[in-house]
């Protein structure tokens, strides 16, 4: 479970005050609202990249906001993908799990697995420098599923990619959720591609002050 | 209303290759001047000595010892300086700290002092003479009483002297280098379970490689030509703290010219080397 408990996030002139919701194991949430409004500073706030001036981040009930990033287990992709470019596939999806020690059979083990799930069985081998949009972006979900986070950040994971790979990538993201139960947050300026998957939707607008962003419209969703 | 278009002109007109000329000629005869005065300094160098002058100048026994010694204490100065100037170049790079500008601005300090102000001031550091108790403490005094390894006057001073002025310069080429690689990788790698010393280690370290080489190799440059600082904190001892830059002043100050000559093409020689060594081990490194 996650849970955002009125916490208030600055950055700079920008002001998200008081922002809550919860999401039980296993949903899957799209955060939506428009580009520049704030979506990566809340899951930047979740992950601990971003400090939370007042209010609580819960996970499975534990207050973690000032936790190190690296303790919360949270399995993050940023829009960027920001591949490591010194690191062959293979290496990006056993990094977490060395940092974890896990032991190398296992670690192959569960390289293995991913890279089935993903399609990325014939890329281990590969640095990021010739990799396509698609290709990275499933190393980068690779890479941020492999230590078995408790939830999954993604930040505008459809953003650089064609029509055609969108719509498996989508599908890709669907299955992952169901079969590893894992939550996710999806954040997305696109509001069809938010209720195409999402079981719950959060809307992040405009607020009544200047500078100032709420998180509203809250709606459960059967996704299509 | 009538839309009257405006009225386009069909008649084409070659400008004439006579300003990209002017453009060329301008900024290659500015760029020639300087690649011309270098060569012609190199060249005269090479033209004023005989291949016999040279050889017989570089079988001299303190010459020698020179060399062995400029090799040694450049390759110790510059490893020092990587070791140094990586973790403050990565510390300003990526961090806002209270008293920042100010570490920023002592960075450089080595960069702009007069080098026979740096030497001096070594000289006053190792000798200044601190009250304790009923007697005095001197750095100099304790490091060569105390712990056995003086340093003023001899080899040490010679490394502390190329060390100050060489860290210097890479530190601000490390600074640059992390400045050009994004750290939002290091985030990520945070949020994989890195502390911050592993993604410094892990992910910020194996992309500054180019960087690191680019840092010894001015390193070992501005070491090799560090002259005022170890003349006053290391003197020039023969056989003990002379280095080739020191070489070229005795033999200078003593009328000889051809060894003088001699030993500074040898220097060249030595510094084109070194670039060219560190470029192929950069190249090979390349991913």
């Amino acid at each position: 479970m996650i849970e955002l408990s009125n916490v208030t996030i600055r950055a700079g002139e920008f002001l998200l005050p008081d922002v809550s919701f919860q999401l039980k194991s296993g949903e899957y949430a799209a955060i939506m609202g428009r580009t520049g409004i704030g979506k990566t500073t809340i899951l930047e706030a979740i992950c601990g990249l971003r400090t939370v001036e007042k209010g609580k981040v819960l996970l499975n009930d534990v207050d973690v906001t000032s936790w190190p990033t690296g303790d919360r287990n949270l399995g993050y992709v940023p829009q960027d993908l920001t591949l490591f470019p010194t690191m062959t596939v293979q290496e990006h999806l056993t990094f977490a799990m060395k940092l974890r020690k896990y032991k190398p059979p296992a670690q192959q083990a569960r390289a293995e697995e991913l890279a089935e799930l993903l399609g990325i069985s014939h890329l281990l081998a590969r640095k990021p420098a010739g990799l396509s949009g698609g290709e990275a972006q499933r190393v980068a979900l690779g890479r941020a599923l492999s230590f078995r986070p408790s939830c999954l950040l993604l930040d505008e994971p459809l953003s650089a990619l064609d029509a055609g790979t969108r719509d498996s990538a989508l599908e890709l993201l669907r299955s992952i959720n169901k079969l590893t139960g894992v939550t996710v947050i999806h954040v997305t300026h696109n509001a069809e591609e938010a209720r195409a998957i999402a079981n719950v939707v959060l809307t992040l607008e405009a607020g009544d002050k200047p500078g100032h962003v709420k998180l509203s419209n809250t709606e459960a969703n059967e996704p299509s | 209303m009538v839309f009257e278009s405006p009225k386009q002109s069909n008649t084409l007109k070659r400008s004439g290759s006579l300003p990209d000329v002017v453009f060329f000629l301008i900024m290659g005869g500015l760029s020639g001047a300087f690649i011309l005065l270098i060569v012609l300094l190199i060249l005269a160098d090479v033209l004023y000595t005989t291949p016999a002058d040279f050889m017989a100048a570089l079988s001299k026994p303190e010459i020698q010892s020179a060399f062995k010694l400029t090799i040694v204490t450049c390759t110790l100065a510059t490893i020092l300086s990587i070791w140094v100037a990586t973790p403050l170049g990565y510390l300003l790079s990526r961090y806002r700290f209270p008293g920042r500008w100010l570490v920023d601005t002592i960075v450089d300090i080595p960069i702009v002092l007069p080098p026979l102000v740096l030497g001096l001031s070594l000289l006053i550091l190792f000798h200044f003479q601190i009250p304790v108790g009923n007697g005095v403490f001197q750095l100099e005094a304790w490091l060569r009483d105390e712990v056995g390894f003086p340093v003023t006057y001899e080899w040490p001073a010679v490394v502390l002297a190329q060390f100050a002025v060489s860290c210097a310069f890479a530190v601000r080429t490390m600074r640059v280098t992390f400045d050009q690689i994004d750290p939002r990788a290091e985030e990520v790698a945070r949020t994989l379970g890195c502390h911050r010393g592993q993604a410094f280690l892990q992910i910020a370290l194996p992309q500054a490689w180019r960087g690191m080489i680019a840092a010894a190799t001015i390193s070992w440059a501005r070491a090799l030509g560090e002259f005022g600082p170890i003349l006053v904190f290391a003197g020039s001892t023969r056989f003990r703290t002379e280095v080739l830059s020191t070489t070229v002043f005795l033999e200078l100050s003593i009328g000889h010219l051809d060894a003088a000559v001699a030993v500074s093409l040898l220097m060249v020689v030595m510094a084109v080397a070194v670039l060219l060594l560190l470029r192929w081990l950069g190249a090979g490194v390349a991913p």
